[in-house]
């Protein structure tokens, strides 16, 4: 690619930071034109809570929002008395929607990115979308220092890949720190460590990392400025996939997200954004954030935690369920994270568990996943409260969605129904229906004597083996209570390593 | 904030009121008190009716009355509950408490034994009694669990036995596990077998295929063994009958399986997917051992069987994604109401250890979807300690039970709610635990220079 392209990509860039709002798409085109929810409760995050509220949506976009809406003749009335709507749940660490999570073979892979292997059909948008997550930031694995390239998306359920992306969200990238990138609780018998195997290490190749894009970026400089001044038959230098998402942190271009847990390593990681002079956007787990809080909230960095998992590995032992409260408490902006496509469709009820542990208030819960995370990336002018001129991204609930009884019954992103409970129940014996036929038709196929297929004989009920099971799809954390039987080693497999 | 700060600072008051009090946060030299009375509480006895204001009356380790206008033993250390509720301790039907510390630590794993057929294995006698998993777990109102070996985990290397050892039923506390036990042997752990198309081989680290005929002789072959092994423990117990003039050699193991073939041990099956549950039913049948069903995520495919044949089922939790992609969202969600319907004895249990604090939650979870909150209440308390034979001694507010009793401020399953006191076999127990002092800690810490 030549320079010129480079620089258009690194214009295109500056494009979308600056111009991101207006380059974003109309309503899709089967939602309603406006729509007034109706008597609903509204939390809205930004400005306390209304009672039999509406909210205007005029495409796709939050119209108005009060006790009294006027809304147009043509309307469509969603009538949600007795319900509770809050602004659509915001997941800072997800896995889903991917064909594969860690590039683990180097130490430095942020040459990856997980755009390039967005799955649209992965069934955990959906479930995801039914527990009220209307986005999430879809993280590389945390096998190595400096990993992939990653994305916020929509969970535009039943559209196409390049339709997920959320537009004018600012790209990220992974780091990891501690355990998993120095490989402690991986090893591949017969094959030598990888480095780096120590925090020393870890930290080390961050540093070579950025020292080399540094080089690179001064590199490119130079080029351009001696290329505008007009000099000729200049060489330009070659491209370099793995430091130019590098040179774009430095820039200020792409947020870091890093994965850690231990206070010694989290301080180690603002020492060296400082060296180099880039900002970490997010410390992702943190799970010992409450050690070090005032460094935290001095350094301006956002922490993405869990609500209450500890002692799955060592770097977690010291995890306690008050972490979120205590950083929340001595002025860091907490979110609280899934990491999990379980873990997502309740992260309502995980949230509210600062209440019980450390004392916040229920706003202060509730922004944990919703204003919170829309701000650690940097898409809370568009998300996360219900204000007017935002996304119309919503999730709608029987109750009060800081206790375990409630229950989502819509989900809507870009003031579209994307998740309907109702719709969802009444869908189940057509697709009951539906299945059956599928499975007929597959019977009669391999009745046919020439198609010996291996798996020919698995009875229906059994997936076939080239299905995924859910169980291969683990988090990269892995603290999750066991699955019965062959899972258990698809989990090691999957567990953060490979 | 101040609100924030308010509670904390009761939260310290309430815990320094424990130490005093506390039997295991004390020092061994100072008698604890052996009797008390809960009064002015909501009680919610779960073998009666809900009392109002009632008064709850604890004796030397036993519930001595529970009701209205009750006598105060003399001396007895009275609590006053007003505004309160008193619910019996929350029962985790399956955990590796005590068993595992940190999970990827495997110097700290206790769980799991090598070889498929470990009858002889106990839980109890490698639950670590300092575990700090204990008291985290007991402040969320968990006063006793089963704690499981052999049944697999994430960290149980891939592997998993077939007979996995004898499950114990312990109170989550005691200065050692004499005092821990309720139950030693409560149930014999049998995992299984699955058709597995799919294996992971840990030699080569890859993901290995077999077609399903060779992965169906697999199967044939544990199940045989399983049979093998009965068929053995059931000579044994006549041998045993006969006494020494039957002259056999002891084997410790086939001594471990005896009870379980005259059906006075329950066995605890792991199956999720139906077919793996009816085979397990159909077997068990056969071979009249008393099945208590553990997973069963598709036990809504085969409620009828459970049903018919009496087998209870301990689920692992709702808050578990479907087993097939084109499974309802809500699938595990919604199944206790379904099989609460179809009049299947069920208890919700953690499966784990550092989960085992959920436990509330996913009952409440399975409120959310369908079941009435009583019956969710009952599967976290009684109906557990009815499933594993243990009724007698706890699961309900009755006189003449063990007191493993909470006080709540509320609701015990859900997440908001704090857990005031805490009492196993009648001794007011500490809520401190490790993450409440390092929160106290670190709360404290100055601002960095």
């Amino acid at each position: 690619m030549s320079s010129k392209t480079f620089r258009i990509l690194n214009l295109l860039y500056v494009f979308c930071f600056l111009y991101g709002p207006l380059a974003r798409p109309a309503t899709p085109p089967d939602a309603p034109a406006v729509i007034v929810i109706q008597n609903a409760t509204i939390l809205t995050v930004s400005h306390g809570t209304i009672e039999h509220g509406s909210i205007l949506i005029k495409d796709g976009k939050i119209a108005a929002v009060g006790q009294t809406v006027k809304a147009p003749k043509d309307a469509q009335v969603m009538d949600a008395a007795g319900q509770f709507v809050i602004p659509g749940i915001i997941d800072c660490h997800s896995h889903i929607a991917l064909e594969a999570i860690n590039e683990g073979s180097v130490s430095v892979s942020s040459m990856v990115d997980m755009e390039q292997v967005l799955n649209p059909e992965d069934i955990d948008i959906y479930r995801d979308l039914a527990g009220g997550v209307t986005a999430a930031n879809i993280l590389h694995g945390s096998a190595n220092a400096i990993g992939g390239q990653t994305l916020v998306i929509k969970l535009r359920w039943g559209q196409p890949a390049a339709k997920l992306p959320f537009e004018g969200a600012m790209p990220g990238i992974k780091f990891a720190l501690g355990e998993n990138p120095k490989r402690s609780n991986f090893s591949v018998p017969g094959q030598p460590r990888r480095y780096p195997a120590t925090r020393m290490g870890v930290e080390e190749t961050i540093r070579a990392a950025f020292a080399e894009a540094g080089d690179y970026k001064k590199a490119w400089e130079e080029y351009n400025k001696r290329a505008a001044a007009g000099e000729k038959n200049l060489i330009p230098p070659r491209r370099d996939l793995r430091l130019e998402p590098l040179v774009e942190v430095l820039e200020g271009k792409r947020y870091v997200h890093s994965h850690c847990y231990r206070e010694d390593e989290i301080l180690m990681l603002l020492r060296v954004a400082k060296e180099f002079g880039f900002k970490v956007r997010t410390f992702q787990h943190v799970l010992e954030g409450y050690k070090v809080a005032d460094e935290l909230a001095a350094a301006g960095v956002g922490a993405s935690t869990f609500s209450d998992w500890w002692a799955y590995k060592v770097e977690a032992y010291d995890a306690i369920p008050y972490n979120a409260a205590l950083m929340t408490r001595r002025g860091v902006v907490v979110s609280v994270n899934s990491d999990d496509a379980e873990e997502a469709t309740h992260l309502n009820q995980e949230a509210a568990k600062s209440i019980k542990f450390g004392g916040l208030s229920h706003e202060e819960a509730l922004k944990m996943v919703t204003i919170n995370p829309a701000m650690q990336l940097g898409i809370d002018k568009w998300v996360g409260t219900i204000d007017v001129g935002k996304d119309a991204d919503l999730a709608i609930y029987n109750r009060d969605p800081l206790s375990a009884y409630a229950v989502v019954q819509k989900t809507l992103i870009d003031g579209r129904v994307y998740f309907d409970r109702q719709r969802d129940i009444a869908e189940r014996p057509e697709r009951e229906k539906e299945k059956k036929v599928l499975i007929e038709k597959l019977k009669k196929s391999e009745k046919k004597p020439e198609e010996k297929k291996p798996d020919a004989t698995v009875p229906s009920g059994q997936k076939k083996p080239e299905m995924k099971k859910t169980e291969e799809k683990k988090p990269e954390e892995q603290p999750k209570p066991p699955q019965n039987g062959a899972s258990d080693s698809a989990a090691v497999l999957s567990g953060g390593a490979l | 904030m101040s609100h924030a700060r308010g509670r904390f600072q009761y939260r310290l008051c309430f815990i320094n009121f424990l130490y005093l009090l506390s039997s295991a946060g004390g020092s061994a030299q100072s008698q604890p008190a052996s009797s008390y009375a809960i009064m002015h509480a909501k009680i919610f006895t779960l073998s009666g009716s809900t009392i109002d204001d009632g008064t709850l009356v604890i004796r030397d380790g036993k519930i001595a009355g529970v009701g209205v206008g009750l006598d105060i033993p003399a001396g007895a250390h009275m609590i006053d509950a007003k505004g309160l509720q008193v619910y019996p301790g929350l029962f985790d039907a399956v955990t590796q408490m005590g068993l595992r510390e940190v999970g990827a630590v495997s110097a700290t794993v206790d769980s799991t034994e090598t070889g498929n057929f470990n009858p002889d294995v106990v839980a109890a006698t490698a639950v670590f009694p300092s575990s700090e998993h204990i008291p985290v777990t007991r402040a969320a109102g968990i006063t006793e669990v089963l704690a499981v070996p052999g049944s697999g985990g994430f960290d149980s290397g891939g592997g998993g036995s077939i007979i996995g050892g004898q499950a114990s039923a312990i109170h989550m506390g005691g200065w050692e596990i004499d005092e821990m036990l309720i139950k030693k042997s409560a149930a014999m752990v049998l995992n299984w077998p699955q058709v597995e198309t799919q294996t992971f081989d840990f030699t080569t680290f890859s993901r290995k295929e077999k077609p399903y005929s060779e992965a169906k002789q697999e199967y044939d072959k544990q199940v045989n063994e399983i049979t093998d092994w009965l068929e053995r423990a059931r000579h044994y117990a006549q041998a045993m009958e006969k006494g020494s003039a039957a002259g056999y050699d002891r084997d410790v193991k086939l001594e471990a399986l005896v009870p379980v073939v005259r059906g006075e041990l329950p066995v605890l099956v792991f199956a999720d997917r139906a077919r793996e549950i009816r085979n397990a039913v159909e077997f068990c049948d056969k071979q009249k051992l008393r099945m208590v069903l553990a997973g069963g995520k598709e036990a809504y495919k085969v409620k009828d069987l459970l049903r018919s044949k009496d087998i209870p089922v301990i689920l692992r939790p709702m808050l578990t994604l479907p087993p097939d992609e084109d499974d309802p969202y809500d699938r595990l969600l919604s199944q206790p109401a379904e099989l609460a319907a179809a009049g299947v004895k069920f208890a919700f249990a953690s499966f784990d250890n550092s989960f085992a604090r959920r436990l509330g939650q996913n009952a409440a979870n399975a409120v959310a979807y369908g079941l009435p909150y009583d019956e969710a209440l009952k599967a976290v308390t009684l109906y557990p300690a009815q499933i594993l034979g243990i009724a007698d001694q706890i699961g309900t507010l009755e006189q003449g039970k063990l007191a493993n009793v909470i006080v709540t401020d509320g609701d015990p399953l859900e997440l908001t709610t704090d857990v005031k006191y805490l009492f196993i076999r009648g001794q007011l127990t500490s809520l401190d635990n490790r993450h409440l002092r390092l929160y106290e800690k670190y709360s404290k810490r100055p601002k960095p220079q």
